[in-house]
């Protein structure tokens, strides 16, 4: 107790000393401070700090220098009322708020920044047109590296408008989706496509050499989904089988086949080639078909074009996902193996 | 001090006067005088504001009126709405047919938001809230539509039905999208104007369908 009253002494002047301490709203200038009252911790929540801090700022913007001094005083005796002592705790507040303020706002200015991605949606609409064309040509020049162009407004637009189809598609066969919601459902099958096989399929072109981006394969695989969005469109008001299946072969295989030779282009090897065509053509009629088949009822007594008569009709009622998935690969195989 | 000396107060005349200093600055009063005023006062100014928003709606032409004092009230009520009318759509009690409320208000709301970033994006000068105003101002034909739907359905389920609501839902879309793009539009670039167009178009597509698509049970 004795070198502490000591040090009290020497830092502030006694007891009389708490009395003539200089207005804290300088800033925590002061060096007068009594000691014994520094433990108390009145006033020194973070939201009394912020308010504080905002009227003083407020103050300071709104009032002349001559009045600045009648504002500090006023300050000074509202912080008197709650009290001088925890003015050391309430500045280490201070201080506390400052930085956390100021980390919070670089942070906010780094990550919620859309300017990011301001350069992606830098398009014409003859351009986007242009390109939703162009996805269905395959290019034949495969020795040459093809440009991509590197958009993001056209792939996200054809996403939304292919839920749009699917939900269409999905009323008007009367889907019933257990644990889960038609609109869920939709959305969660065409984003989860193309973000995660972009990603797998940048994943692979990383592993086999290819020179590809992320923003590249995303708007790569996005235009492709177009010729998904014409067959899913025809189809789903059109219920012949036939028709699906030459829709499937001709449109999905036209834009299988653009994305395919872009790959290739950009690819050495033949069997670095190989690995990442096959798998971006598999995985993309394969998604096509499964979209028809998952999300449609195939009306009954129409179709009797691939199945032989002692086939019997492909019966379809309500249902659970997985049951259709394990029926859409025994359709798919009889059919192949019918067409072979 | 001897001059006063002889000043002498009788004791039966009171003293009285004003002891308080009137406040130079009233700038801070007037922000809260606001609080002083009945509740009725401020409820009725708001539902003013609110009201002469929807009639802008109803009678879409290019004011800036939606757009300078924009408030979230009305896309509220019309979400709430909305979402509380394609209640009651499933077919079983255990499996979903229908969209549920709180689909109907994500999708609402996220479709907004991502109409406005999409906007945003492409160049265009208006700011967040007051794009969300106006796209979910213009939900209010789409919920009249409902409402319609409803009362129709009350009716019968049949062909007939079904091309009443066809009509009056397409009507509604159609005066839904027109009236948003005619004060969104604006805010852009002149040949970027179909780029902004389509996403609202998608938007109010997919409302339009969840309303045609409501069947009662």
């Amino acid at each position: 107790v004795g070198p502490g009253r000591g040090g009290g002494g020497a830092a502030g002047s006694g007891p009389a000393g708490a009395d003539t301490v200089s207005a804290p709203a300088q800033g925590g200038g002061s060096a007068v401070i009594d000691m014994e009252n520094m433990d108390d911790t009145s006033g020194s929540s973070f939201e009394d700090m912020g308010e504080m801090h905002q009227r003083m700022k407020e103050e300071e913007e709104e009032e002349a220098e001559g009045e600045a001094g009648a504002g500090e005083e006023e300050d000074g005796e509202f912080l008197g009322m709650k009290g001088l002592r925890g003015q050391l705790g309430r500045q280490v507040a201070d201080q506390m708020w400052q930085v956390g303020k100021r980390q919070a706002s670089r942070a906010f200015s780094l990550y919620a920044n859309i300017d990011i991605l301001r350069p992606y949606f830098d398009v014409e609409p003859v351009q986007v047109r242009a390109r939703l064309l162009e996805s269905m040509i395959p290019v034949k020049m495969i020795n040459f590296p093809q440009k991509i162009a590197g958009e993001l407004y056209g792939p996200l637009m054809l996403v939304f408008t292919l839920v749009a189809i699917l939900l269409h598609g999905m009323k008007t066969s009367d889907t019933i989706i257990r644990e889960g919601t038609l609109m869920g459902t939709a959305i969660g099958t065409c984003f989860g496509y193309w973000l995660g096989v972009s990603s797998f399929m940048y994943f692979l072109a990383y592993l086999c050499n290819a020179q590809i981006t992320m923003v590249q394969m995303l708007s790569l695989l996005g235009y492709g989904l177009f010729g998904h969005c014409i067959t899913l469109f025809v189809t789903y008001n059109i219920h012949f089988h036939s028709l699906f299946y030459i829709f499937w072969l001709v449109v999905g295989g036209l834009s299988t086949l653009r994305m395919v030779a872009v790959l290739v282009s950009r690819t050495v090897g033949h069997t670095q080639r190989l690995i990442l065509c096959g798998t971006l053509a598999a995985l993309h009629m394969l998604f096509l078909l499964y979209l028809h088949f998952a999300y449609h009822k195939v009306v009954e007594g129409i179709l009797d074009t691939l199945e032989g008569p002692n086939m019997p009709p492909f019966q379809r009622v309500a249902r659970d996902i997985p049951v259709v998935s394990s029926a859409v690969l025994n359709t798919t195989a009889k059919a192949i193996a019918l067409t072979l | 001090f001897p001059g006063l000396a002889d000043v002498s107060i009788s004791q039966d005349i009171p003293v009285e006067g004003e002891i308080t200093v009137p406040v130079g600055s009233r700038s801070p009063d007037e922000d809260y005088s606001t609080l002083d005023e009945p509740v009725k006062d401020t409820i009725m100014r708001d539902l003013k504001a609110v009201g002469k928003k929807f009639v802008h709606v109803m009678y879409p032409r290019k004011s800036s009126a939606l757009l300078r004092d924009w408030d979230l009230w009305g896309p509220l009520v019309l979400c709430v709405s909305l979402a509380l009318m394609l209640q009651g759509g499933s077919a079983d009690s255990k499996d979903d047919g229908g969209p549920q409320f709180a689909e109907v208000f994500v999708i609402i709301w996220f479709g907004a938001v991502v109409i406005t970033l999409n906007s945003k994006l492409l160049g265009g000068t208006i700011s967040f809230f007051q794009s969300l105003c106006v796209l979910g101002y213009c939900v209010m034909p789409l919920t009249v539509a409902m409402l319609v739907c409803r009362l129709v359905l009350l009716a019968g389920a049949g062909t007939v039905s079904f091309i009443i609501r066809l009509i009056v839902v397409g009507a509604m879309f159609a005066w839904s999208t027109l009236a948003s793009t005619a004060f969104l539009a604006d805010s852009q670039p002149p040949n970027r104007k179909a780029l902004v167009v389509y996403p609202i178009f998608l938007f109010y597509f997919v409302i339009s369908w969840m309303i045609l698509t409501f069947t009662p049970q």
